[in-house]
């Protein structure tokens, strides 16, 4: 089983840090692949002034690092760091980082978009978003469900 | 039982959590929402459609048709949208 760091936390993160300390001392790695999740200030055609984002602890680590196992399991990868903020966050703030390491770009990149894709549908989260009409619950996207069942 | 809820099921009940003892026979998740529903005008509010209900059981992923029991953690939340 390779590692797959998982944080849930409130804290930002630092992108530049988290990707140099994945493949420290790690000279088998050829590649890393990141994605960094940010708010916007613009959500269906509305101004969006800032996202607070629940979640259910305890399931969402679990989630989280099921998400990561069956990412290990489907591509060679050195290393998986999965970060997830909650609470209040405002546009421009990140939201969550996800980072893979392989031997070979093609594992990295695929293997971070499936995380991505799944985080979308099987994370216990939810977002409210404040806006100049009230705060509105977000929806879950049918097209986040249609690019999860790609994989 | 545990009863969680999230989202704006939480907002329309006006409580995070609470244990309860449903009477015997029930005993899936789908009879668990129909109890429910007669607890008050929130619970009849966040339940009225179960369409965009999900469930977890002692906090995996379930259905509305699964099986429950006392002592099981049961969270009660809209779709999910992580990431």
């Amino acid at each position: 089983m390779i590692p797959a760091a998982i944080s849930v936390q409130a804290a930002d993160f630092d992108v530049g840090a988290e990707i140099a300390g994945l493949s420290s001392g790690q000279t088998g790695i050829g590649g890393i692949a990141s994605f960094v999740g940010l708010v916007r200030d613009m959500a269906g055609g509305q101004p969006v002034r800032a996202m607070t984002l629940e979640h259910y602890p305890g399931m969402t680590e679990k989630a989280l690092a099921a998400i990561a196992a069956e990412a290990a399991d489907r591509w060679p990868l050195d290393a998986i760091r999965i970060i997830h903020r909650f609470g209040r966050l405002e546009p421009g703030d990140r939201i969550v980082l996800v980072v893979t390491a392989s031997a070979h770009r093609d594992a990295a990149f695929d293997a971070c978009r499936f995380l991505m894709d799944w985080l979308k549908t099987k994370a216990p989260f939810w977002k409210r978003e404040e806006t100049p009409e009230g705060d509105r619950w977000v929806a879950a996207k049918t097209e986040d469900d249609r690019a999860a069942e790609r994989w | 039982m545990k009863l969680l809820y999230f989202a704006w099921i939480k907002q329309r009940i006006g409580l995070a959590e609470e244990t309860v003892t449903p009477p015997a026979g029930v005993d899936t998740v789908d009879g668990l929402i129909t109890w429910l529903r007669g607890r008050g005008p929130g619970y009849a509010d966040a339940f009225v459609d179960v369409t965009p209900i999900r469930v977890a059981v002692n906090q995996e992923f379930a259905r509305l048709d699964s099986a429950i029991g006392p002592g099981d953690e049961i969270a009660l939340f809209p779709p999910v949208t992580g990431g």
